[in-house]
């Protein structure tokens, strides 16, 4: 059993990181989670961010979170690459699980606050095919896999920021990109929008649902169900990119965090007060509306400060 | 002892030709899971002598990549007998990986 310490961060994409550099400044020693294979989050798997204030020329994500990293890192925060198995969140000292018991490394850490930045995880379709022939065809990785669809046909599915990323990132390869959308219209930014309707390889298959992935042992194609007449068509494709959003990450917090309907982690008006005293909650896995990585990173910060204010009262 | 590099000129004698079960990492310099994924390989390759590890990097040997339909990184596959026996895709965290592997570990 080790000592009790301050805080504890779990997780480590902006919020969880501006959360350790905030609490390592404030003299916290916080130790910090940031997951075996999943470190510096979903930025890992970006290339060029753009609107991160501060860099008037674009960054890419690892670097940007490997700049954050390194900052949490200057001020003391203790940085480890597990990932976090169970928690017990509910008693005055709150318990965090690493390690496995079968591998004799199963530790359990102790702190007085805890700060939630799990962030979230991509969702799937759920359609036929999908699971059968991932990593035959089908991705959610642009930027891992892009590369074997050199001059193919290839399709991304999606209608946000993300899957227009990926779908202009992906047309440097592949020969044609259609992009499959449910609505007649993007929600994705003005920006990408326009980058999307001037790139000649890319196409769009609007108010288009894919019904089922299409292939023996890898992808052939789509079938596409329209979702204003119902009526159906197969879209040949070689490679299907998945991008249709998230869902956060609190399965391990289920029956002691108070979550919303959808999973996300409830928090008191605009603080990250759980429903758990010295329990803190920011980035993705709070945040239904704006899922931004700055705006990860500013709750990270309040996190922070709400542990701290709590801490001091505890004295 | 860390997971040895493999090539598509060297990929039969060292993993189709192999005695022992053989573990393979498809990964690329340009994927960031990859680089999460390696070292726990290497982990496991240093712990395991019952099974070699080696490394695909899918970039310059496209023909194995190809041969064995590999379209996502990481691709981590097990080779038995000259044949690809297993293949789980994505970066997972050790224990995880371990339990995909039980199969073919002491």
């Amino acid at each position: 059993m080790s000592d009790v310490r301050d805080v504890i961060v779990i997780g480590s994409g902006p919020a969880g990181y501006t959360a350790a550099i905030y609490a390592a400044r404030a003299d916290l020693r916080p130790l910090v989670f940031e997951g075996a294979v999943t470190s510096g989050g979903a930025l890992m798997n970006t290339t060029e961010v753009e609107n991160f204030p501060g860099f008037p020329k674009g960054i890419q994500g690892p670097e940007l979170m490997n700049n954050l990293r390194d900052q949490a890192e200057r001020f003391g925060a203790e940085l480890v690459t597990d990932d976090v198995v169970a928690v017990d969140l509910t008693g005055e000292v709150k318990e965090v699980v690493t390690g496995d018991e079968q591998y004799g490394n199963r530790t359990v850490h102790r702190a007085r606050s805890v700060i939630i930045a799990t962030g979230s995880a991509y969702r799937r379709l759920g359609v036929p095919g999908e699971d059968r022939l991932s990593g035959r065809g089908v991705s959610w990785c642009a930027t891992c896999d892009g590369f074997f669809f050199r001059e193919q046909d290839i399709a991304v599915v999606g209608g946000g920021d993300s899957a227009i990323e990926e779908a202009t990132f992906l047309s440097r390869f592949a020969r044609s990109v259609t992009l499959i959308h449910r609505r007649d219209e993007l929600r994705a930014s003005k920006i990408m929008q326009a980058r999307a309707k001037a790139d000649p390889k890319l196409s769009f298959a609007w108010n288009s649902q894919v019904a089922e992935v299409l292939g023996e042992d890898k992808v052939t194609g789509v079938r596409l169900r329209d979702t204003v007449t119902g009526e159906e068509r197969t879209l040949d494709i070689t490679g299907l990119f998945i991008a249709v959003g998230h869902d956060p990450r609190s399965e391990l917090l289920t029956g002691q965090v108070d979550l919303d309907e959808a999973g996300y982690i409830t928090v008191e008006g605009r603080s990250t007060r759980t429903n758990l005293a010295g329990v803190f909650a920011c980035g993705d896995v709070v945040d239904h509306t704006y899922r931004q990585a700055i705006t990860a990173a500013g709750s990270g910060c309040s996190a922070a400060l709400d542990a701290e204010r709590f801490l001091a009262a505890q004295q | 002892m860390s997971a040895r590099a493999v090539t598509d000129a060297s990929f039969e004698a060292e993993v189709l030709k192999s005695d022992k079960p053989v573990v393979v990492d498809f990964w690329a310099p340009w994927c960031m899971p990859c680089k999460k994924v390696s070292p726990i390989l290497d982990e496991i390759a240093a712990g395991h002598s019952e099974i070699s590890v080696v490394k695909v990097n899918a970039d310059e040997n496209p023909q194995v990549t190809a041969t064995y339909g590999v379209t996502s990184l990481p691709t981590i596959a097990v080779f038995t007998n000259g044949e690809m026996v297993k293949a789980v895709v994505g970066a997972r965290p050790k224990p995880k990986l371990l339990r995909d592997l039980s199969d073919w570990l002491a």
